[in-house]
């Protein structure tokens, strides 16, 4: 694999010179970062071209970089009086608001038995980006979930309605600054004989914070792997 | 004439034969189907949110409520995700213990599968037959991690534990005599390997069993062949993977092209169908079963022979001895360490894919140094599969959508997450 793998890096580079923001191998994994003004171009090249054929989309779907990288613990400073221990809660990262939200796609290509990841960020603002069922079916409902749970608008897209929650539900609930315990619950009430919402009365009780730390014994054979 | 319009028809999502909370609006024309559209997420439980909210060991128990009827595959996807990021590789006997489980796992998700569509399309007796067989290797979960379904036995770095030397017995009381009892615990006097061999060796009669009740069944025919026929083309566009990718004819099994654990060390066989039918997807699953059977004699038979450790030696990642942790301090501080705060995996990316019974499992994750996930995401084999509901049903007559929903093999657990 690590050949192949190797050998898809250098024949992206060579085809999508232009399109191509970044690609990275890693852990026998390619992944490539375009435009999303690219996307489809890229896309259709990349499922039709004899040098790749990526017939199946085997997954697609968003990720939130908001906080990326934030611990709930300070690990790194230390003060006069020891270390620091919790932090802010309501700290943000500094990720600019083009890089908040990304697309990714997972393709397979089943005659070189080749995996490929392709990244696309969209605006945080106004997330859009084409939708790409005219290129693979299996898009369809894994777009409706992208949008369903990150509020990502796919353009073109036949039938972008919510997929996983609730009729009516409000909000995008896998963004990073949706409440795990979410904003409303549902409770049977005797007087009007139905079931109805009401603001959450769960508070989310932290047992293990997240702690970010540098542990480098497992970075370390992964980078002599790649010196070799 | 009367005016003649098309029937909107609500199906589920209290239905036995919709396989837990499958709510479809069926529109109609007459008896035929002309559109159908499933809704889903009646049993959306956010489990991907809820990963990212705990350390990476305590989300393997969540993995088996996905697909509820395979646990132990959804546990293996999940451990080699961490096992890619942390670079780590478990011990050799490990592997062949996830394997032969994995192995068990298919069979357990094939007999349910057959019992249930036998039963909604109209075979009652294969149901009792297969979940006979089903109680021998629930108790094979049971044995080795306690549980009979969520076992949590797959760890990053190995299992749990070694197989146990000695096989549960079952015990005489008011509703069972002691010649009874007795008659069950026959092949239970050894160790767990000595009845999983048993089990090996009684199986393809049991198989052929089902196969007399169903295979030349003309009932049976009428009912699956030639309904919900895909093309290789279609299946491949509409992301079908594992028997529903097979059925149609192309022969990819991530087990052999692209083998995780020791699966390239095992001699077995990919089944395929040709027409892409119902009936070719129940002939690809049944000698999935017996293809399980063969790789679960092989693994037997090593992990007779081959003592060894189960899990790797790095208390970084695994719990030391309790002997230790109360004798050494350095062992103290390592479980100390590992219970309250876990470990940190190193930033990253990762998709990782199992050949679950289902279709491709995968698991794409990404940490960002953290002791929790930053971002998982499942790949669900039968999401996929659901989706492509509305383009197999179309033309086919209402009893059929009941054949194509068994099919499938839908799981809500695994499809809503």
């Amino acid at each position: 694999m690590t050949e192949t793998s190797a050998s898809l890096a250098t024949k992206l580079e060579e085809k999508f010179s232009d399109e191509l923001n970044d690609c990275i191998n890693e852990r026998d994994q390619v992944t490539i970062v375009i435009p999303r003004e690219n996307l489809l171009s890229v896309a259709k090249t990349l499922r039709d071209d004899s040098q790749f054929q990526f017939a199946q989309l085997s997954d697609l779907c968003g990720v939130d970089y908001s906080s990326y990288g934030l611990g709930d613990w300070a690990t790194t400073e230390t003060t006069s009086t020891g270390f620091s221990r919790g932090r802010d809660q309501n700290q943000s990262n500094t990720t600019s608001s083009d890089k908040r939200f990304a697309v990714v796609y997972h393709l397979l290509s089943l005659h070189y038995n080749l995996r490929l990841r392709v990244r696309c960020y969209v605006d945080a603002d106004l997330p859009r980006i084409d939708s790409v069922t005219s290129i693979w079916a299996s898009a369809d409902w894994y777009e409706r979930e992208a949008f369903d749970l990150f509020g990502i608008l796919f353009d073109n897209h036949p039938d972008l309605r919510r997929i996983l929650t609730d009729y009516g539900f409000i909000g995008h609930p896998f963004r990073k600054d949706f409440p795990l315990e979410g904003n409303v619950e549902v409770r049977y009430d005797p007087d009007k004989q139905r079931v109805v919402y009401q603001p959450v009365t769960i508070t989310n009780r932290v047992l293990v914070p997240r702690v970010v730390r540098d542990d480098n014994r497992y970075v370390q054979p992964q980078e002599q792997q790649s010196d070799a | 004439m009367p005016e003649i319009r098309n029937m909107t028809m609500n199906f589920g999502p209290q239905h036995p034969a919709a396989h837990g909370v499958l709510r479809l609006v069926l529109e109609m024309d007459g008896e035929v189907i002309e559109r159908a559209d499933p809704h889903i997420g009646l049993l959306h439980r956010g489990t991907e949110k809820l990963a990212e909210s705990k350390p990476f060991n305590q989300s393997i128990g969540y993995m088996d409520r996905l697909d509820y009827v395979s646990m132990m595959c959804n546990e293996h996807a999940y451990v080699m995700a961490i096992e890619k990021l942390l670079g780590i590789e478990a011990p050799e006997r490990a592997q062949y213990i996830r394997v032969m489980y994995a192995e068990i796992t298919r069979i357990l998700n094939h007999l349910m599968w057959l019992g249930a569509h036998g039963l909604d399309i109209g075979a009652m007796t294969i149901f009792l037959y297969c979940f006979r067989e089903r109680e021998d290797l629930m108790d094979c979960y049971e044995a080795v991690s306690g549980t009979r379904m969520h076992a949590t036995y797959y760890r990053p770095g190995g299992v749990y534990r070694d197989l146990p030397g000695i096989m549960p017995k079952y015990e005489a009381s008011k509703w069972h005599s002691q010649e009874e009892v007795d008659r069950l615990n026959e092949n239970r006097q050894g160790s767990l390997l000595d009845f999983i061999e048993s089990f090996t060796q009684r199986f393809p009669a049991c198989i052929d069993e089902y196969e007399t009740l169903l295979t030349d069944n003309r009932i049976w025919k009428q009912r699956t062949v030639g309904v919900a026929e895909v093309t290789p083309e279609r299946a491949l566009q509409l992301g079908f993977t594992g028997p529903m990718l097979r059925g149609s004819g192309i022969e990819w099994d991530l087990r052999k092209k692209q083998p995780y654990d020791i699966y390239d060390k095992i001699d077995f066989d990919i089944p395929i169908g040709t027409n892409g039918d119902c009936y070719d997807r129940y002939l690809v699953r049944v000698e999935e079963m017996r293809q399980s059977n063969r790789i679960i004699e092989q693994c037997v038979e090593w992990l007779r022979n081959n003592p060894g450790p189960v899990m790797i030696d790095d208390h970084k990642l695994s719990p030391p001895r309790r002997e230790e942790m109360k004798d050494d301090m350095e062992s103290l501080i390592h479980h100390f360490k590992l219970f309250t705060e876990g470990y940190c995996v190193p930033e990253g990316e990762v998709y990782s894919a199992v050949e679950h019974p289902k279709g491709e499992f995968g698991i794409y994750l990404v940490s960002d140094g953290a002791n929790k996930p930053y971002r998982i995401k499942i790949r669900a084999p039968g999401f996929a599969h659901l989706a492509a509901m509305n383009e197999m049903v179309k033309g086919h007559m209402l009893a059929d959508v009941v054949a194509v929903i068994g099919t499938q093999d839908i799981v809500f657990g695994e499809i809503d997450r």
